[in-house]
């Protein structure tokens, strides 16, 4: 436990991404199994812990403390459990610390009675940290800026493995993962997955630049719209369903209707999942209301349907078609909807042309706010996972901008410490009293040059006009033209919107702030 | 019946004033003559005429204000007392930093301890806190909720070191006070083992240098003056914490920021400063160390100083005792 709680404690504070992967990485060479396997389990969200720890840790802790102090305490800390992992009152350290494999075995049995007991008694053998990555463990969500995908990197680079060898075997595998670690370790052959349905690493593209098409022969390529939606990867056995993220993350759970219009379904497929009504796109934002729930309610699943539109196959029924050209695997993709007539599904269209310039045309003209713009697809390209060169390109509309004014700056991390590299930026609007005032209406810390950044710096610091904390708010002077992909509506914000991917496009030295955009300009690029 | 202290010691806008000995005590502001606990700005301030304080803490304002320090400036040591105006007047070891005092205010069969910054906890670069039981305590209280519970220095100052070994690419970027902080970190991290040069941010050297001379061995000292970033990869840097966020740290190449202090207890306040490496040690008495000393003294009645006075003084009236906020003008406890 005492590795582990200083792994996560490292972690919580590590804000680059090849610093935290070198944390775990030692952690994993040096931690024996089983413990390893339960904190991987811990890391990719795999351990399902049944009994209310929240309220128990509160329960615990009401004898040992006066109110007023939790009360004074806790407002000031912030957050319960690092509260109590402060305020428990023993710290024996004599006691024995149990370990991570002792901690998860002994919860799998709990009962609720034995359950007060048993966690005091832990948090009586731990100090601070481990008092505090054990109630984080219990109590269901780490948020140590680890994902899942940067944990299987971790593993797999940390005995010389590609993440996409981990990936294929990761959703055959079971806690505490000791097969797992005996191949990596090379003391075993990888895991067989037999025919469970694992998530397959997916083929991803580069965005096209200038220049590329000139190199291009139209005939050798396919192309197709680009969905605004989100990559989703189907995967069945006949008997089992399961739906990926792109990062491999089984999310099933969040789309049962998925899993209805699909049982029966053998084969693994790439597509754009979509919330669809009556044949139409619904925006992004409707889809965004499904992801990342944990229960889904009926409402919600009529609601909000989600619809799979399908663009490549990688397995049909046992058969791998990887080696297969986009051809032979669209046909294979073709004949299976065919066959069996799935609701909630459809096909991407291939869209035929004959020269890059109708197909120039075609992306300017698109303006249905589900289109994000074109796809370019090799017709002689086998199936590779990663984001191989020269086989698959997106060619995006052209992104919206906006000009706007810089209204906060946030130092940075890592890196970017010592530098205000965080910019919020707002939009102007007539306020209750009649005058101009700025809004803000996104937030934004790329597409920028080292050499920019240093210039933007010393402009917030010459132009600061009040602090908190690491925020600084700046006079209104400097204008970012703004580069992003969409505007939302959103409840979260004051001005009533949120825009998505926002990036600074250009510094706009010259421009007085009085010019820069009207928050109506920006509400009338709302998607409909 | 005892003489009700408040009608002899007070705050004043100029900072705590002992009426009958005609002197304050760590003074915001300029004044005729001035008692000083210990050397750290918010207490130390230049530009008085009289200043009382224990040598070594007459040395620190010397090297900090120079001629500015005082007029007129007396030594007292820890044990001595001098009599001002019939207050007699004692130094006793605060163990906060080098030369740190409580100052003992016996005044009419009546004595007032007023602690200045103190803790309990070993300090290799100064003298251990010593209990004087007195009529009246004035407590700071930086750290005074029960959440703050410093960890052991020296674990904390091993585990700096093994992640000098486990991450020998990456300069180790360490935000300290200048002032007992800096020198205590060094002295800790020397007793774990670590026995490569350490370098410094120029507004450290001088008080390392001082403390030298007091018989404080810190091992090598370099400046981190004109060093290439690779010179000082995998090395351990010393500099002030405001020195983090600036300009200067912009001379490492992906630094490990660290910072030592008691507000590192708290991931929030550690977060907010950027800390990617927060180390837990203070020179200020945590929450078990306040209720501890508030004990050991005896005294009758509790005045509360800069900090979070709302815990301590609920905590105090819990333990039976009289408890008063003093409202000092002033102090800041961010430094720490």
């Amino acid at each position: 436990m005492h590795a582990f709680a200083e792994l996560m404690n490292r972690l919580a504070f590590t804000s680059s991404r090849n610093a935290k992967l070198e944390l775990m990485q030692a952690y994993f060479r040096t931690t024996p199994d089983p413990d390893r396997g339960i904190a991987l389990a811990a890391l990719t969200d795999g351990l399902n812990l049944r009994l209310p720890f929240r309220r128990l840790v509160a329960e615990l802790l009401e004898p040992h403390v006066d109110p007023v102090l939790y009360k004074l305490s806790r407002d000031y800390v912030g957050d319960t459990a690092e509260t109590v992992s402060l305020l428990w009152p023993v710290h024996n350290e004599d006691a024995p610390v149990p370990s991570l494999s002792e901690i998860h075995e002994t919860l799998q049995s709990l009962k609720r009675a034995d359950a007060g007991p048993v966690l005091a008694g832990w948090l009586d053998a731990l100090d601070a940290n481990g008092r505090w990555a054990l109630l984080k463990l219990v109590t269901g969500g780490l948020r140590i800026g680890v994902s899942a995908r940067l944990a299987k990197t971790a593993i797999a680079q940390a005995f010389d493995h590609d993440v996409a060898d981990v990936e294929e075997i990761w959703h055959s595998i079971e806690l505490p993962y000791e097969n797992l670690f005996a191949w990596l370790d090379g003391r075993a052959d990888r895991p067989d997955p037999g025919d469970t349905p694992v998530f397959r690493p997916v083929m991803l593209a580069h965005p096209l630049e200038d220049g590329d098409l000139a190199r291009l022969a139209p005939a050798e390529w396919v192309t197709e719209w680009k969905w605004d939606g989100i990559r989703v990867q189907l995967a069945g056995n006949g008997r089992d369903l399961r739906l990926y993220s792109r990062t491999g993350d089984d999310i099933s759970k969040s789309f049962p209707d998925i899993a209805d219009a699909f049982s029966g379904f053998s084969g693994v497929a790439d597509g754009e999942l979509l919330v669809m009504r009556d044949g139409d796109i619904a925006p992004f934002n409707d889809l965004q209301q499904r992801l990342n729930r944990k229960t889904v309610s009926a409402a919600m699943v009529k609601d909000y349907p989600a619809h799979i539109r399908f663009y490549d196959l990688l397995f049909h029924h046992g058969d791998d078609l990887r080696a297969l050209d986009f051809t032979a695997r669209r046909k294979h993709l073709e004949d299976l909807l065919a066959v069996n007539e799935f609701s909630h599904a459809s096909l991407s269209e291939v869209i035929e042309f004959k020269t890059f310039d109708e197909l120039t045309v075609l992306r300017d003209g698109a303006r249905d706010a589900n289109i994000e713009g074109l796809m370019l697809k090799r017709i002689a390209s086998p199936y590779m996972a990663g984001r191989p060169r020269g086989h698959w390109f997106k060619w995006k509309r052209d992104a919206l901008t906006a000009d706007c004014v810089v209204m906060y700056a946030q130092r940075g991390s890592g890196k970017r410490s010592s530098f205000y590299s965080d910019y919020t930026f707002g939009a102007w609007r007539t306020g209750e009293d009649g005058q101009d005032e700025l809004v803000p209406v996104g937030k934004a810390y790329s597409g920028f040059t080292d050499a920019e950044l240093k210039k933007l710096d010393k402009f917030v610091r010459d132009n600061t006009t009040d602090r908190f904390g690491p925020v600084r708010a700046v006079k209104p002077d400097l204008v970012f033209e703004v580069a992003f992909d969409a505007v939302q509506p959103s409840s979260r914000h004051k001005s009533g919107i949120a825009m998505r991917f926002p990036r600074i496009h250009r510094i706009r030295w010259d421009k007085p702030a009085n010019e820069a955009d009207h928050l109506d300009t920006l509400l009338t690029l709302v998607a409909q | 019946m005892t003489l009700d202290p408040a009608t002899w010691l007070y705050p004043t806008p100029k900072g705590l004033y002992c009426e009958p000995g005609d002197f304050y005590i760590d003074p915001a502001r300029p004044v005729g003559r001035a008692v000083i606990t210990h050397g750290h700005a918010d207490h130390a301030r230049p530009g008085n005429t009289a200043v009382m304080a224990t040598r070594q803490t007459l040395d620190i304002m010397q090297v900090r204000y120079g001629e500015r320090a005082g007029e007129n400036l007396q030594a007292i040591d820890y044990g001595e007392t001098i009599s001002i105006n019939g207050v007699d007047v004692g130094m006793a070891p605060a163990g906060h930093i080098l030369g740190a005092a409580q100052v003992i205010l016996d005044w009419q069969g009546y004595r007032a301890v007023v602690s200045g910054d103190y803790k309990r906890a070993t300090d290799p670069t100064c003298t251990g806190f010593q209990v004087v039981k007195c009529d009246l305590f004035i407590t700071e209280a930086t750290f005074g909720l029960p959440v703050f519970v410093h960890e052991n220095a020296a674990t904390e100052a091993a585990r700096l070191v093994a992640s000098l070994d486990a991450s020998p690419q990456r300069t180790h970027l360490l935000g300290v006070y200048g002032l007992g902080k800096c020198q205590r970190m060094i002295c800790l991290v020397r007793a774990a083992g670590y026995d490569k040069p350490i370098y410094l941010h120029g507004a450290l050297q001088g008080l390392c240098a001082y403390y030298t001379t007091q018989g404080v061995e810190l091992g090598e000292l370099r400046p981190v003056a004109d060093e290439p970033p690779e010179a000082l990869q995998g090395q351990l840097v010393l500099c002030p914490p405001s020195a983090i966020a600036d300009r200067w740290s912009r001379r490492m190449n992906d630094p490990l920021t660290a910072f030592a202090s008691g507000w590192m207890r708290v991931r929030a306040r550690a977060r907010q400063r950027g800390a990617e490496f927060p180390i837990i040690v203070s020179d200020h008495a945590d929450w078990p160390e306040l209720l501890q000393t508030i004990t050991d003294v005896e005294a009758g009645e509790i005045w509360v100083t800069h900090g979070r006075e709302d815990a301590l003084l609920h905590q105090i009236s819990s333990m039976g005792l009289k408890g008063r906020a003093l409202a000092l003008v002033g102090f800041e406890d961010e430094g720490e």
